[in-house]
Protein backbone atom coordinates (compact mmCIF):
# COMPACT_ATOMS: atom_id res chain seq x y z
CA UNK A 1 0.00 0.00 0.00
CA UNK A 2 2.89 2.42 -1.01
CA UNK A 3 3.31 4.17 -4.10
CA UNK A 4 5.58 3.13 -6.66
CA UNK A 5 8.47 5.85 -6.81
CA UNK A 6 8.12 9.06 -8.58
CA UNK A 7 9.70 12.36 -9.06
CA UNK A 8 8.04 15.36 -7.93
CA UNK A 9 7.79 18.78 -8.69
CA UNK A 10 5.74 21.65 -7.18
CA UNK A 11 5.49 24.62 -9.96
CA UNK A 12 4.70 28.12 -9.17
CA UNK A 13 3.55 29.25 -12.36
CA UNK A 14 0.94 27.76 -15.53
CA UNK A 15 3.40 27.75 -17.73
CA UNK A 16 6.23 25.93 -15.64
CA UNK A 17 3.53 23.03 -14.87
CA UNK A 18 2.87 22.75 -18.69
CA UNK A 19 6.70 22.29 -19.54
CA UNK A 20 6.61 19.49 -16.38
CA UNK A 21 3.68 17.43 -18.27
CA UNK A 22 5.40 18.31 -21.88
CA UNK A 23 8.78 17.32 -20.95
CA UNK A 24 7.36 14.30 -19.09
CA UNK A 25 5.89 12.92 -22.71
CA UNK A 26 2.83 11.21 -21.20
CA UNK A 27 4.58 10.15 -17.74
CA UNK A 28 3.35 12.60 -15.21
CA UNK A 29 0.27 13.21 -13.56
CA UNK A 30 -1.36 16.28 -12.00
CA UNK A 31 -1.85 16.44 -8.04
CA UNK A 32 -4.27 18.82 -6.90
CA UNK A 33 -5.86 17.90 -3.57
CA UNK A 34 -4.59 14.01 -4.20
CA UNK A 35 -8.13 13.12 -2.63
CA UNK A 36 -8.57 10.58 -5.49
CA UNK A 37 -5.48 10.10 -7.03
CA UNK A 38 -3.61 9.53 -4.08
CA UNK A 39 -5.48 6.44 -2.93
CA UNK A 40 -4.71 5.45 -6.58
CA UNK A 41 -1.22 5.80 -6.25
CA UNK A 42 -0.98 3.68 -3.00
CA UNK A 43 -3.00 1.20 -4.51
CA UNK A 44 -0.78 1.41 -7.67
CA UNK A 45 -3.42 2.05 -9.82
CA UNK A 46 -1.32 4.65 -11.01
CA UNK A 47 2.03 4.34 -11.43
CA UNK A 48 3.22 8.10 -12.75
CA UNK A 49 7.15 8.80 -13.52
CA UNK A 50 6.65 12.23 -12.03
CA UNK A 51 4.23 14.44 -10.14
CA UNK A 52 2.97 17.69 -11.12
CA UNK A 53 2.10 19.49 -7.63
CA UNK A 54 -0.05 22.38 -8.94
CA UNK A 55 -0.95 23.31 -5.20
CA UNK A 56 1.50 26.32 -5.73
CA UNK A 57 0.31 28.02 -8.31
CA UNK A 58 -1.72 30.92 -7.31
CA UNK A 59 -3.65 31.58 -10.80
CA UNK A 60 -5.19 28.13 -10.07
CA UNK A 61 -6.99 29.34 -6.93
CA UNK A 62 -10.48 30.96 -6.43
CA UNK A 63 -13.45 31.98 -8.08
CA UNK A 64 -14.20 35.14 -10.31
CA UNK A 65 -16.99 36.54 -12.13
CA UNK A 66 -16.54 37.16 -15.61
CA UNK A 67 -19.48 38.24 -18.13
CA UNK A 68 -21.90 35.95 -17.78
CA UNK A 69 -20.70 32.78 -15.90
CA UNK A 70 -18.61 32.06 -13.13
CA UNK A 71 -15.00 30.74 -13.18
CA UNK A 72 -13.73 28.01 -10.39
CA UNK A 73 -10.10 28.07 -10.43
CA UNK A 74 -9.60 24.47 -10.36
CA UNK A 75 -6.85 24.30 -6.80
CA UNK A 76 -9.95 25.92 -5.24
CA UNK A 77 -10.51 23.49 -2.59
CA UNK A 78 -13.95 22.17 -1.93
CA UNK A 79 -14.34 23.56 1.86
CA UNK A 80 -13.72 26.95 0.34
CA UNK A 81 -16.49 26.47 -1.96
CA UNK A 82 -19.08 25.00 0.57
CA UNK A 83 -18.04 28.72 2.53
CA UNK A 84 -18.15 31.01 -0.46
CA UNK A 85 -21.41 33.23 -0.23
CA UNK A 86 -21.34 34.69 -3.41
CA UNK A 87 -21.42 30.91 -5.09
CA UNK A 88 -24.10 30.25 -2.47
CA UNK A 89 -26.20 32.86 -4.77
CA UNK A 90 -25.07 32.72 -8.01
CA UNK A 91 -24.41 28.79 -8.21
CA UNK A 92 -26.10 26.91 -6.02
CA UNK A 93 -26.48 23.51 -7.37
CA UNK A 94 -22.41 23.35 -7.18
CA UNK A 95 -22.04 24.51 -3.59
CA UNK A 96 -25.33 21.32 -3.01
CA UNK A 97 -22.86 18.88 -4.83
CA UNK A 98 -19.90 19.63 -3.07
CA UNK A 99 -21.07 19.15 0.31
CA UNK A 100 -21.82 15.56 -1.03
CA UNK A 101 -18.30 15.13 -2.12
CA UNK A 102 -16.59 12.76 0.23
CA UNK A 103 -16.72 14.09 3.40
CA UNK A 104 -15.46 16.67 6.11
CA UNK A 105 -11.72 15.79 5.80
CA UNK A 106 -11.12 15.00 2.77
CA UNK A 107 -12.94 18.46 1.29
CA UNK A 108 -10.47 20.17 3.35
CA UNK A 109 -8.18 19.18 1.05
CA UNK A 110 -9.94 18.11 -2.32
CA UNK A 111 -10.45 20.52 -5.12
CA UNK A 112 -12.74 21.34 -7.83
CA UNK A 113 -10.45 20.27 -10.28
CA UNK A 114 -9.19 17.84 -9.49
CA UNK A 115 -13.12 16.15 -9.32
CA UNK A 116 -13.49 17.49 -12.41
CA UNK A 117 -10.40 16.16 -14.03
CA UNK A 118 -10.23 12.75 -13.16
CA UNK A 119 -13.89 12.01 -14.23
CA UNK A 120 -14.77 9.38 -11.69
CA UNK A 121 -18.46 8.52 -13.38
CA UNK A 122 -20.35 8.30 -9.60
CA UNK A 123 -18.43 12.03 -8.62
CA UNK A 124 -21.19 14.86 -7.58
CA UNK A 125 -18.75 17.66 -9.69
CA UNK A 126 -18.66 16.60 -13.08
CA UNK A 127 -22.07 15.78 -13.40
CA UNK A 128 -22.95 19.25 -12.04
CA UNK A 129 -20.88 20.45 -14.89
CA UNK A 130 -22.27 18.92 -17.44
CA UNK A 131 -25.90 19.56 -16.02
CA UNK A 132 -24.98 23.19 -16.14
CA UNK A 133 -23.17 23.36 -19.53
CA UNK A 134 -19.91 24.47 -17.71
CA UNK A 135 -17.04 24.54 -19.87
CA UNK A 136 -13.47 23.32 -18.89
CA UNK A 137 -10.63 25.79 -20.15
CA UNK A 138 -7.46 23.62 -20.61
CA UNK A 139 -3.76 24.81 -21.56
CA UNK A 140 -0.49 23.21 -22.30
CA UNK A 141 2.30 24.57 -24.21
CA UNK A 142 0.86 23.80 -27.52
CA UNK A 143 -1.90 25.95 -26.95
CA UNK A 144 -5.07 26.93 -24.73
CA UNK A 145 -8.65 25.00 -25.58
CA UNK A 146 -12.04 24.91 -23.82
CA UNK A 147 -14.03 22.09 -23.67
CA UNK A 148 -17.71 21.72 -22.98
CA UNK A 149 -17.94 19.93 -19.98
CA UNK A 150 -20.62 17.07 -21.73
CA UNK A 151 -18.07 16.59 -24.45
CA UNK A 152 -14.90 16.27 -21.70
CA UNK A 153 -15.91 12.60 -20.35
CA UNK A 154 -14.78 9.56 -22.44
CA UNK A 155 -15.14 6.87 -19.84
CA UNK A 156 -14.15 6.26 -16.33
CA UNK A 157 -11.28 8.32 -15.16
CA UNK A 158 -10.83 8.86 -18.73
CA UNK A 159 -11.41 12.62 -20.51
CA UNK A 160 -10.36 14.15 -23.82
CA UNK A 161 -7.96 15.88 -21.24
CA UNK A 162 -4.38 14.78 -23.67
CA UNK A 163 -1.42 13.89 -21.41
CA UNK A 164 0.27 17.57 -21.49
CA UNK A 165 -2.87 19.06 -20.59
CA UNK A 166 -3.51 21.07 -17.20
CA UNK A 167 -6.89 22.27 -16.46
CA UNK A 168 -6.60 25.55 -15.60
CA UNK A 169 -10.35 26.40 -15.25
CA UNK A 170 -13.76 25.25 -14.66
CA UNK A 171 -16.43 28.06 -16.50
CA UNK A 172 -19.84 27.94 -15.57
CA UNK A 173 -22.76 29.65 -16.93
CA UNK A 174 -24.76 32.48 -15.37
CA UNK A 175 -28.34 30.74 -14.30
CA UNK A 176 -31.27 33.48 -13.90
CA UNK A 177 -31.88 34.90 -10.84
CA UNK A 178 -34.13 32.78 -8.58
CA UNK A 179 -33.56 28.89 -10.42
CA UNK A 180 -34.54 25.77 -9.01
CA UNK A 181 -32.05 23.87 -8.12
CA UNK A 182 -32.17 19.79 -8.27
CA UNK A 183 -30.04 17.42 -6.62
CA UNK A 184 -30.31 14.16 -5.29
CA UNK A 185 -28.45 11.03 -4.62
CA UNK A 186 -28.37 7.47 -3.14
CA UNK A 187 -25.15 6.40 -1.62
CA UNK A 188 -25.04 3.14 0.89
CA UNK A 189 -23.11 6.25 3.73
CA UNK A 190 -22.88 9.57 3.97
CA UNK A 191 -19.37 10.22 2.03
CA UNK A 192 -19.20 7.17 -0.02
CA UNK A 193 -19.57 7.13 -4.28
CA UNK A 194 -23.06 7.41 -4.89
CA UNK A 195 -24.70 4.16 -6.50
CA UNK A 196 -27.03 6.51 -7.99
CA UNK A 197 -27.69 10.51 -8.35
CA UNK A 198 -29.04 13.19 -10.41
CA UNK A 199 -28.40 17.19 -10.80
CA UNK A 200 -29.39 20.38 -12.37
CA UNK A 201 -31.23 23.16 -12.76
CA UNK A 202 -34.21 24.99 -14.17
CA UNK A 203 -35.94 28.08 -14.49
CA UNK A 204 -39.11 29.10 -15.05
CA UNK A 205 -40.79 32.19 -16.28
CA UNK A 206 -44.41 32.72 -16.16
CA UNK A 207 -45.15 29.16 -15.14
CA UNK A 208 -43.47 27.78 -18.03
CA UNK A 209 -39.60 26.23 -18.13
CA UNK A 210 -37.61 28.30 -19.83
CA UNK A 211 -34.30 26.69 -18.90
CA UNK A 212 -33.27 23.42 -17.82
CA UNK A 213 -30.14 21.45 -17.47
CA UNK A 214 -29.91 18.11 -15.59
CA UNK A 215 -27.74 15.24 -15.45
CA UNK A 216 -27.26 11.61 -13.96
CA UNK A 217 -23.51 10.20 -12.39
CA UNK A 218 -23.62 6.77 -10.97
CA UNK A 219 -25.51 5.72 -14.18
CA UNK A 220 -22.93 5.04 -16.71
CA UNK A 221 -19.34 4.95 -17.32
CA UNK A 222 -19.50 9.43 -17.61
CA UNK A 223 -21.83 11.51 -16.24
CA UNK A 224 -24.41 11.33 -18.65
CA UNK A 225 -26.67 13.97 -19.40
CA UNK A 226 -29.84 14.06 -18.83
CA UNK A 227 -31.33 14.96 -22.76
CA UNK A 228 -34.83 13.40 -23.27
CA UNK A 229 -35.88 14.56 -19.66
CA UNK A 230 -34.32 18.36 -20.87
CA UNK A 231 -36.30 18.50 -24.58
CA UNK A 232 -39.16 16.83 -22.78
CA UNK A 233 -39.65 19.49 -20.04
CA UNK A 234 -38.49 23.00 -22.00
CA UNK A 235 -41.79 25.45 -22.23
CA UNK A 236 -43.83 22.80 -20.15
CA UNK A 237 -46.59 24.53 -18.09
CA UNK A 238 -45.17 23.40 -14.64
CA UNK A 239 -48.51 22.55 -13.78
CA UNK A 240 -49.09 20.32 -16.35
CA UNK A 241 -45.74 17.85 -15.75
CA UNK A 242 -45.92 14.16 -14.77
CA UNK A 243 -42.84 14.07 -13.15
CA UNK A 244 -42.89 10.47 -12.95
CA UNK A 245 -43.46 9.83 -16.84
CA UNK A 246 -40.45 12.21 -17.52
CA UNK A 247 -38.40 9.74 -15.20
CA UNK A 248 -39.49 7.10 -17.08
CA UNK A 249 -38.40 8.14 -20.12
CA UNK A 250 -35.54 9.90 -18.54
CA UNK A 251 -34.11 6.81 -17.51
CA UNK A 252 -33.50 5.40 -21.42
CA UNK A 253 -30.56 8.00 -21.76
CA UNK A 254 -28.79 5.99 -18.62
CA UNK A 255 -26.04 2.93 -19.06
CA UNK A 256 -25.86 1.67 -15.54
CA UNK A 257 -23.65 -1.49 -14.78
CA UNK A 258 -23.54 -4.52 -12.46
CA UNK A 259 -21.05 -4.05 -9.45
CA UNK A 260 -20.72 -5.19 -6.42
CA UNK A 261 -22.65 -2.75 -4.61
CA UNK A 262 -25.36 -2.75 -6.69
CA UNK A 263 -27.17 -3.90 -9.85
CA UNK A 264 -28.14 -2.31 -12.87
CA UNK A 265 -31.66 -3.46 -12.51
CA UNK A 266 -31.76 -1.67 -8.68
CA UNK A 267 -30.21 1.35 -10.63
CA UNK A 268 -32.55 1.98 -12.99
CA UNK A 269 -35.82 1.23 -10.12
CA UNK A 270 -33.90 3.90 -8.03
CA UNK A 271 -32.67 6.27 -10.95
CA UNK A 272 -36.48 6.68 -11.61
CA UNK A 273 -37.70 6.61 -8.26
CA UNK A 274 -35.49 10.18 -7.11
CA UNK A 275 -35.56 11.62 -10.35
CA UNK A 276 -39.50 11.58 -10.14
CA UNK A 277 -39.45 12.60 -6.44
CA UNK A 278 -36.92 15.62 -6.72
CA UNK A 279 -38.39 17.07 -10.43
CA UNK A 280 -41.65 16.81 -8.81
CA UNK A 281 -40.36 18.75 -5.06
CA UNK A 282 -38.48 21.25 -7.76
CA UNK A 283 -42.04 21.80 -9.74
CA UNK A 284 -43.93 22.00 -6.54
CA UNK A 285 -41.79 24.15 -4.91
CA UNK A 286 -42.06 26.57 -8.31
CA UNK A 287 -46.22 26.31 -8.35
CA UNK A 288 -45.91 27.48 -4.52
CA UNK A 289 -43.25 30.46 -5.09
CA UNK B 1 12.67 9.28 -7.41
CA UNK B 2 13.17 12.70 -6.40
CA UNK B 3 14.64 13.56 -2.54
CA UNK B 4 13.19 16.47 -0.71
CA UNK B 5 14.69 18.48 2.36
CA UNK B 6 11.25 19.47 4.12
CA UNK B 7 10.88 21.77 7.69
CA UNK B 8 7.67 21.35 9.22
CA UNK B 9 5.72 22.58 12.62
CA UNK B 10 4.80 18.96 14.57
CA UNK B 11 2.99 19.62 18.06
CA UNK B 12 4.93 22.91 18.62
CA UNK B 13 8.22 21.61 17.64
CA UNK B 14 10.33 22.23 14.34
CA UNK B 15 11.28 19.20 12.58
CA UNK B 16 13.58 19.01 9.36
CA UNK B 17 14.64 16.20 7.09
CA UNK B 18 15.17 14.43 3.66
CA UNK B 19 12.36 12.09 2.57
CA UNK B 20 11.29 10.44 -0.81
CA UNK B 21 8.83 11.93 -2.55
CA UNK B 22 6.44 9.09 -2.51
CA UNK B 23 6.40 9.28 1.42
CA UNK B 24 3.25 10.19 2.81
CA UNK B 25 2.77 12.21 5.70
CA UNK B 26 1.53 9.34 7.84
CA UNK B 27 4.51 7.48 6.96
CA UNK B 28 7.10 10.58 7.96
CA UNK B 29 4.61 11.48 11.41
CA UNK B 30 5.01 8.39 12.68
CA UNK B 31 8.26 6.52 11.09
CA UNK B 32 10.55 10.18 11.24
CA UNK B 33 9.23 12.01 13.48
CA UNK B 34 8.33 9.02 15.97
CA UNK B 35 4.22 10.19 16.65
CA UNK B 36 2.89 6.88 15.94
CA UNK B 37 -0.24 8.42 17.60
CA UNK B 38 -0.98 8.54 13.90
CA UNK B 39 -2.64 5.05 13.52
CA UNK B 40 -1.89 4.08 9.62
CA UNK B 41 -5.55 1.81 8.51
CA UNK B 42 -6.45 1.95 5.16
CA UNK B 43 -4.00 3.87 3.20
CA UNK B 44 -6.48 5.48 0.68
CA UNK B 45 -8.56 7.95 3.41
CA UNK B 46 -11.95 5.78 3.57
CA UNK B 47 -11.14 4.88 7.64
CA UNK B 48 -10.31 8.14 9.17
CA UNK B 49 -7.72 6.77 11.46
CA UNK B 50 -4.73 8.87 10.38
CA UNK B 51 -6.36 11.78 10.90
CA UNK B 52 -4.26 15.00 11.92
CA UNK B 53 -4.55 18.66 12.22
CA UNK B 54 -2.38 20.61 9.08
CA UNK B 55 -2.26 24.10 9.42
CA UNK B 56 -5.80 24.14 11.02
CA UNK B 57 -7.47 21.47 9.42
CA UNK B 58 -8.33 17.81 9.96
CA UNK B 59 -6.82 16.17 6.81
CA UNK B 60 -6.12 12.43 5.99
CA UNK B 61 -2.45 12.17 6.49
CA UNK B 62 -2.00 9.26 4.01
CA UNK B 63 -3.64 11.34 1.36
CA UNK B 64 -1.04 13.93 1.69
CA UNK B 65 2.64 13.75 0.91
CA UNK B 66 5.28 14.47 3.82
CA UNK B 67 6.88 17.11 1.08
CA UNK B 68 2.99 18.73 0.68
CA UNK B 69 3.49 19.17 3.88
CA UNK B 70 6.94 21.54 4.07
CA UNK B 71 6.26 24.24 5.87
CA UNK B 72 3.24 23.66 7.53
CA UNK B 73 1.75 23.20 11.02
CA UNK B 74 0.58 19.75 12.41
CA UNK B 75 -0.60 18.71 15.03
CA UNK B 76 -1.45 15.44 16.02
CA UNK B 77 -3.09 13.62 18.95
CA UNK B 78 0.54 13.96 20.92
CA UNK B 79 -0.24 17.18 20.90
CA UNK B 80 -3.31 17.91 22.61
CA UNK B 81 -2.86 17.49 26.03
CA UNK B 82 -1.04 20.07 27.78
CA UNK B 83 2.83 19.44 29.21
CA UNK B 84 1.57 18.91 32.87
CA UNK B 85 -1.12 15.76 31.08
CA UNK B 86 -4.04 17.73 31.50
CA UNK B 87 -6.18 16.25 28.53
CA UNK B 88 -7.78 18.20 26.04
CA UNK B 89 -11.38 18.43 26.15
CA UNK B 90 -12.13 16.51 23.22
CA UNK B 91 -9.74 13.62 25.32
CA UNK B 92 -11.71 14.31 28.54
CA UNK B 93 -14.46 13.86 27.27
CA UNK B 94 -14.02 10.49 25.25
CA UNK B 95 -12.41 9.28 28.20
CA UNK B 96 -15.58 10.19 30.43
CA UNK B 97 -17.84 8.97 27.34
CA UNK B 98 -16.61 5.64 26.95
CA UNK B 99 -16.42 6.76 23.38
CA UNK B 100 -12.95 3.93 22.59
CA UNK B 101 -12.23 0.52 22.89
CA UNK B 102 -9.39 -0.98 21.48
CA UNK B 103 -8.44 2.91 20.41
CA UNK B 104 -6.96 2.25 16.52
CA UNK B 105 -9.76 4.93 15.65
CA UNK B 106 -9.18 7.21 18.31
CA UNK B 107 -6.72 9.44 17.01
CA UNK B 108 -8.42 10.44 13.99
CA UNK B 109 -11.95 10.89 15.89
CA UNK B 110 -9.92 13.04 18.49
CA UNK B 111 -8.35 15.13 15.83
CA UNK B 112 -11.41 15.44 13.77
CA UNK B 113 -13.34 17.07 16.89
CA UNK B 114 -10.35 19.13 17.87
CA UNK B 115 -9.96 20.85 15.15
CA UNK B 116 -13.89 20.91 14.55
CA UNK B 117 -14.34 22.57 18.12
CA UNK B 118 -11.17 24.80 18.90
CA UNK B 119 -11.98 27.71 17.16
CA UNK B 120 -14.36 30.31 17.69
CA UNK B 121 -17.08 29.38 15.97
CA UNK B 122 -19.07 26.42 17.66
CA UNK B 123 -20.71 24.08 15.63
CA UNK B 124 -24.00 22.28 16.18
CA UNK B 125 -24.47 18.95 17.13
CA UNK B 126 -25.38 17.53 13.38
CA UNK B 127 -22.29 19.21 12.14
CA UNK B 128 -20.13 17.09 14.14
CA UNK B 129 -21.88 14.17 13.69
CA UNK B 130 -21.87 14.81 10.04
CA UNK B 131 -17.70 15.06 10.29
CA UNK B 132 -17.46 12.00 12.55
CA UNK B 133 -19.20 10.16 9.12
CA UNK B 134 -15.40 9.99 8.30
CA UNK B 135 -14.33 7.64 10.72
CA UNK B 136 -14.66 3.80 10.62
CA UNK B 137 -14.80 2.48 14.35
CA UNK B 138 -15.18 -1.01 14.48
CA UNK B 139 -15.71 -1.39 18.01
CA UNK B 140 -17.67 1.21 19.83
CA UNK B 141 -20.80 1.32 17.21
CA UNK B 142 -20.68 4.87 17.56
CA UNK B 143 -22.92 5.94 20.39
CA UNK B 144 -19.68 6.85 22.58
CA UNK B 145 -18.31 8.82 20.17
CA UNK B 146 -21.98 10.72 19.47
CA UNK B 147 -22.25 11.46 22.78
CA UNK B 148 -19.24 12.70 22.55
CA UNK B 149 -20.19 15.05 19.79
CA UNK B 150 -23.61 15.96 22.01
CA UNK B 151 -21.66 17.23 24.70
CA UNK B 152 -18.82 19.19 22.45
CA UNK B 153 -21.62 21.41 20.69
CA UNK B 154 -23.07 22.03 24.32
CA UNK B 155 -19.79 22.67 25.56
CA UNK B 156 -18.01 26.22 25.35
CA UNK B 157 -14.14 25.04 24.68
CA UNK B 158 -13.09 28.85 24.31
CA UNK B 159 -9.79 29.13 22.86
CA UNK B 160 -8.84 25.62 24.96
CA UNK B 161 -8.60 23.89 21.40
Amino acid sequence: MKPAPFDYVAPDTIEEACSVLAAAGGGATVLAGGQTLVPLLNLRMSQPFVIVDINRIAELKGTVRVDGCTRIGPMTRQCEVIADKALARDLPVVVEAVRHVGHHQTRNRGTIGGSIALGEPAAELPATAVALGASIHVRSIRGARIVPANEFYLGPYMTVLDADELVTSISFPDWPKGHTILFREVAQRPGDFALVGMVGALSVEVGKITRVGLAWFGMGPTPIRAKTAEQMLLGQAIGGIDALAVAERAITDTAPFDDHHASAEYRRTVGKRIFARTLREALDLREVA
Amino acid sequence: MSIHHIEMIINDRRHTGDVEARVSLADYLRDDAGYTGVHVGCEHGVCGACTVIVDGKAVRSCLMLAVQADGAEVTTAEGLAAADGTLHPVQQAMLEEHALQCGFCTPGVVMTLAALTGGEKKLSEKQLVAALSGHVCRCTGYQGIRRVAKRLADTDLGDDG
